[in-house]
């Protein structure tokens, strides 16, 4: 039965029609019947009863599904987050040290931070990032505001986009981490993409990238993970960028720089910059969002930055102010925590250049599990060509298997992955690399 | 479609313009990394939104104004800049001690070493945030043994503290409530607005604060609310409302909650102050806890900002009371849908703090002695500045309000000029529609701000 309501319908009218709607639909869908609480002094419908139930996130839903699962032989290849070779968390001893001084010291209070969060973090992620002596920010053109990590970053950035940027479609590259396009349309944002990802020879579709940006409208926002793409770990080369900065000036794009994973993608973090530094270098704009996440460890204090380099210092500080109008209502201020732990090591020689040395050993391990997995399966001579694996670069591999042999995966060796074939280098370790091979394999010999 | 300019660095200047000033320029894959800037050889009218034509040397962001600052925050800013020996900041919201200075709690301290040595790690906690500090959040703020908690009719997900989880509950209600109004308080926190704004919900004012008595103006409260759409959203605080301070009675709170039922109005709580307002964590939830054991709907925000003074931590919730726990868990999946997006995850240290000091009793017991002390020393002041304006004041004028508001603001009934003079003459800082943050103050200074004040009062129109 359809029930017609108008925008004059009382609330009242609109709830009964919502829920006369979901009882229709579940009577047709068995076993999805809407019970009222029968201990429930409510007497009139639930104002929430037409809010469905959300699916389960598809990336941490995976480990979700892992924890739930009993089996010793289990694996999690799912979230991105560092695992040691005991398949541990790691917490770096640089970061431990540098809150064992933040307690110490007396001084220190629990007030509310600016709305763009530490100064001190702010800029010392700027110069991480950019350069130390980046003229951009010798000549003050660059803004940097504390955020919720990359997702946060990355938020804010569109959402001011989207107030004051006169394109506001954005383009991200085919494929990309899955929350991407629902942080840019939430922004408000349209989304576009453009060919990245090339399934037939495991690496970058870079024609295809070059004729999507190229037709791209005149000041579209592009989406550049600034190094170890997600999902793929498929890079463009120093030339490949190259091209991509001369037709995205020509074409006045504004560059919108992901860099999730400075530092931990080829173990030197000025290398992992070179992308975002190539388009500062010729006095263009971007944005850039940083995330501390994975190369400090630092995964659940939420600390990255949102860098915003202007044509002029004059331009840099009034997008600041924006940015403040944008943040004030979303959360007030950014959390102190992480950032000041963030902050204490970038300020310090000492703790700096350990980090860089914890940094470039999470760093080889995953490299050396690239080098462990392709070989377990060449020894097992599991059929195809198996060399992207070592090609691809940070904690992804993008495998090339599809979801029916995941799900094979999943079922017969307790494998939790994305269904898109990504996994995360960064859960394997030297005891479990046999078991993967053996699944894929399977999954590749037994599933086609 | 207008030609677009290059920006490259090689660029030269050497092109001629055509008659609208726009020039199509040549690519050139040599020298790209040459430093040197070009001449601006053309400038376009960046009239409102930007010109779709970019010069190598124009922003393309050459037209974003500037942004005014925050009202409340500039307070503080103004008086930093101020040299005077007696200035006094009452502007922002944070609590002070008597020697007016920041304060960590020691419940605090002793967590935050707690934690440091337990070494716990730092993956990402689940989108709603960490399950410890749901738990106890919801207990905190519903009473452990109650019926809603026991029957998981609770939707509880970690926020960044009252403004994030205001946020999450105002993306809710524009997702599932379109064209759904929500109703807040005249005045009320000055960021109330820009939340809704931001999240593109509608909103309107009730009548709230009456200068002519400096207290509630309930009929007009009672009238507006009944006036509103049915199924309107109605902003409360649940205590020690902000910025006037003043609260409605425990009766009064039953006939606001007749109202919000008779015209099916949704009760949307913002609990900021619970524990801070009276000491005491039951007194101050009371009007949240007597609306839901009225079989309500409830959405209520909570801070742990000013009651654990954890701030810069940004820890708070959302819980939204449904009539069942399946309505619960839906509505819980959804404020996930909004927060992933958004900052994916919550920040887990403040997190951790609070699931300490609430999860063990001796903390527990140790922070209400604290809170107790911090609401103490605010009601201390009170009386201090009451006594002070009463014996210095001939006039007659009735400065009981200052006893009967609560928590960390008093609206004082000055207007924006006798606020300047305030600042201008007398070096006291405080936001423009005449709030003073009691916290700010000490016992000290309290005859000082009582000169003030009567001086404002009597002798500034």
């Amino acid at each position: 039965m359809r029930h017609e309501f108008t925008s004059s319908s009382s609330p009242a009218d609109r709830r009964l029609n919502a829920l006369i709607r979901h009882l229709a639909t579940a009577s047709i869908q068995s076993g999805t019947a809407v019970a009222f609480s029968p201990t429930s002094s409510f007497h009139g419908d639930s104002i929430f009863s037409h809010v469905v139930l959300a699916p389960e996130d598809p990336i941490l839903g995976v480990t979700v599904a892992y924890n739930k699962d009993p089996s010793p032989v289990k694996l999690n290849l799912g979230v991105g987050a560092y695992r040691t070779e005991e398949g541990k968390p790691l917490v770096l001893n640089v970061v431990r040290k540098a809150e064992q001084m933040l307690l110490n010291d007396r001084a220190r209070v629990k007030e509310y931070l600016p709305i763009v969060g530490i100064a001190d973090f702010n800029k010392l992620s700027a110069k991480l990032i950019l350069g130390a002596d980046s003229p951009a920010i010798q000549e003050n053109r660059v803004t940097t505001v504390q955020c919720l990590s990359g997702t946060g970053s990355l938020r804010v950035g569109a959402e001011f986009m989207a107030r004051h940027y006169h394109q506001k479609t954005i383009y991200i590259p085919q494929p990309t981490w899955g929350n991407h396009p629902k942080i840019f349309t939430l922004a408000g944002l349209s989304v576009k993409t453009y060919r990245y990802y090339d399934p037939t020879t495991r690496g970058l579709n870079f024609q295809g990238l070059l004729e999507d940006l190229g037709s791209a409208p005149s000041g579209s926002i592009v989406l550049l993970h600034a190094c170890a793409h997600n999902p793929t770990g498929v890079d463009p080369t120093l030339q490949q960028w190259e091209q991509i900065r001369q037709l995205m000036r020509s074409k006045a794009l504004l560059p919108f720089f992901d860099s999730a994973y400075q530092g931990f993608a080829s173990g030197s973090l000025d290398q992992d910059a070179q992308s975002v530094r190539m388009f500062v270098a010729d006095s263009g704009e971007c944005f850039v969002a940083q995330s501390y996440a994975k190369n400090m460890g630092l995964y659940g204090e939420r600390v990255g930055a949102l860098s915003v380099v202007c044509k002029t210092a004059d331009v840099a500080s009034r997008i600041e102010s924006q940015l403040k109008l944008v943040i004030r209502p979303m959360f007030s201020n950014p959390p102190i925590h992480g950032a000041s732990i963030v902050a204490t090591i970038l300020k310090d020689s000492n703790m700096f250049r350990e980090w860089t040395i914890e940094l470039k050993a999470m760093a080889d391990r995953i490299i050396s599990m690239r080098k462990q997995l392709f070989d377990a399966l060449r020894t097992r001579g599991t059929p195809g060509d198996w060399s992207h694996i070592i090609k691809q670069i940070g904690m992804f591999t993008f495998t090339g298997l599809n979801s029916k042999q995941v799900e094979f995966m999943t079922r017969e060796y307790n494998i939790y992955m994305t269904s898109d074939g990504r996994i995360s280098m960064a859960g394997l370790s030297s005891k479990t690399v046999s078991h993967l091979a053996d699944a894929i394999h399977a999954a590749v010999t037994r599933m086609p | 479609m207008a030609s677009s300019v290059l920006s490259l660095a090689s660029a030269g200047p050497s092109a001629s313009l055509s008659s609208n000033g726009i020039e199509k320029g040549k690519l050139n894959l040599g020298n790209c990394f040459k430093k040197e800037k070009t001449n601006l050889f053309l400038k376009t009218k960046s009239v409102g939104r930007i010109s779709m034509v970019v010069a190598s040397d124009v922003s393309r962001f050459e037209g974003i104004t500037m942004a005014p600052p925050d009202p409340i925050l500039g307070v503080s800013e103004a008086f930093k800049a101020d040299n005077h020996e007696l200035k006094l900041n009452l502007g922002v919201g944070a609590y002070r001690t008597e020697e007016l200075q920041p304060y960590v709690l020691d419940v605090v301290k002793k967590a935050d070493k707690l934690l440091l040595e337990k070494g716990e790690n730092r993956e990402y906690l689940p989108i709603e945030g960490l399950a410890a500090f749901n738990k106890v959040t919801a207990e905190l703020l519903f009473g452990a043994d109650n019926p809603v908690i026991k029957q998981q009719r609770v939707a509880t997900v970690q926020g960044l503290s009252g403004t994030g989880s205001l946020r999450l509950a105002a993306a809710l209600i524009e997702r599932y409530f379109p064209g759904a109004k929500v109703l807040i308080s005249s005045p009320t926190w000055g960021n109330h607005k820009n939340i809704f704004n931001d999240a593109r919900v509608p909103w309107s004012e009730y009548r709230y604060y009456d200068p002519k008595t400096v207290g509630l103006d309930f009929e007009g409260m009672i009238a507006d609310i009944k006036e509103a759409p049915e199924g309107s959203f109605i902003l409360l605080h649940g205590c020690a409302h902000n910025p006037t301070g003043i609260d409605p009675t425990p009766e009064q709170w039953e006939t606001i909650a007749d109202v919000i039922q008779e015209k099916n109005h949704i009760p949307f709580f913002d609990i900021a102050y619970q524990g801070f307002a009276s000491g005491s964590l039951d007194t101050d939830a009371a009007s949240v806890r007597m609306f839901v054991a009225r079989g309500m709907e409830v959405i209520a925000a909570q801070s742990y900002s000013k009651n654990l003074g954890l701030y810069a931590e940004r820890i708070g919730a959302i819980n939204v009371v449904c009539s069942s726990s399946d309505d619960a868990a839906r509505v819980k999946s959804q404020l996930k849908r909004i927060a992933r997006p958004m900052y994916s995850n919550p920040p887990v240290h403040g997190a951790r703090i609070v699931a300490s000091v609430v999860g063990d009793a001796a903390l527990f017991k140790e922070w209400n002695a604290e809170m107790e002390m911090m609401a103490g020393r605010i009601m201390n002041v009170r009386q201090k500045l009451f006594d002070s304006l009463s014996s210095k004041d001939k006039s007659g004028k009735d400065w009981s309000f200052v006893l009967r508001q609560i928590g960390m603001f008093s609206f004082t009934g000055l207007n924006k000029a006798q606020c300047d003079n305030m600042t201008n003459k007398w070096h006291v800082y405080m936001t423009k529609d005449g709030r003073i943050s009691l916290a700010g103050l000490s016992l000290a200074k309290c005859e000082y701000l009582a000169d003030a004040i009567i001086d404002s009062y009597h002798n500034v129109s």
